[in-house]
């Protein structure tokens, strides 16, 4: 046994009603862990905005959470169409999402940001035409 | 102020959270964009929206946020409403727009949401 709790976690591309079912799993696991509120939200917040970009913008993927005393370390997998310019897709305001999208409320190009601002590391690796893996640490 | 003057304020309808009206609320957004309120946000936040959609609460659950006003009539379906009430988040709805209804309660002394950071 290590010292490291994994969890792991499946994102339907699927259902739009259902985005956020994991970011919210997750917040209340790290919650009755007693993780301090500034570190639940940094997650929460992190987590979320991966997951609804997993939805979004790809069709769904798979989440795993490593939970160390020292970080948490969150890694988004997906085999969606991969981003083609990473550095445009960073900038707060970039967005490519639909109308349709927009009405939902998102696509206001700022979840890329948040995340980067939110977590203590983030790295996207993207190849087009076969998906993007986004990891993210937060310090605990 | 407590979420029960928000809803005098506003001429509000409580949808779930009437054991909440004595909770104080320190600050208010009003957004449509759910990434701009995950962007701004800070403790204790009433957030006033026009979307009505599962992942306003869900957003709200993310961010703390202790009460939910949806404007211009729209009321939320069952199954949103009963989402913000297993996650102990009030849920009004005014038949007032977004503008006047932020005006109100900032004239009222409520302050913006943004952070400067
Ligand atoms: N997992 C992904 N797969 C493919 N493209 C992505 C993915 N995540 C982000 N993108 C691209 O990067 C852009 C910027 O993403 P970001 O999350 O910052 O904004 P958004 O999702 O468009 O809007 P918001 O997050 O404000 O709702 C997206 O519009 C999309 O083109
Ligand atoms: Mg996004």
């Amino acid at each position: 046994m290590s010292d490291k709790l994994r969890f792991h976690y499946e994102v339907s591309g699927e259902d739009f009603t259902r985005a956020g079912e994991a970011s919210s799993d997750l917040k209340a696991k790290l919650k009755l862990m007693g993780a301090s509120p500034e570190v639940v939200r940094k997650v929460a917040i992190c987590m979320y905005e991966g997951e609804i970009n997993m939805v979004i913008h790809a069709c769904g993927g798979v989440i795993d959470v490593t939970i160390s005393p020292a970080d948490i370390l969150l890694e988004l997998k997906d085999v969606g169409p991969g981003i083609p310019d990473i550095e445009k897709a960073m900038q707060e305001g970039y967005s490519t999402a639909s109308e349709n999208i927009r009405s939902l409320g998102f696509g206001a190009g700022m979840g890329l940001s948040n995340m980067k601002k939110y977590s203590d590391e983030m790295k996207i690796d993207t190849v087009l035409g076969v998906g993007t893996t986004v990891t993210m640490r937060i310090n605990m | 102020m407590t979420i029960g003057d928000i809803k005098n304020y506003l001429d509000a309808k409580v949808l779930t959270g009437d054991e909440l009206l004595d909770k104080e609320v320190h600050t208010a957004c009003g957004c449509d964009m759910m990434s701009d309120v995950l962007a701004f946000v800070k403790d204790q936040a009433v957030l006033l929206t026009g979307l009505c959609n599962p992942q306003v609460v869900r957003t709200a659950e993310m961010m703390d946020i202790v009460c939910i006003c949806f404007v211009r009539g729209k009321i939320p379906s069952d199954d949103i409403i009963s989402l913000a009430k297993d996650r102990n988040i009030a849920v009004l709805a005014t038949g007032m727009k977004m503008f006047p209804a932020c005006g109100i309660l900032y004239e009222n002394g409520l302050a913006g949401g943004a952070s400067s950071e």
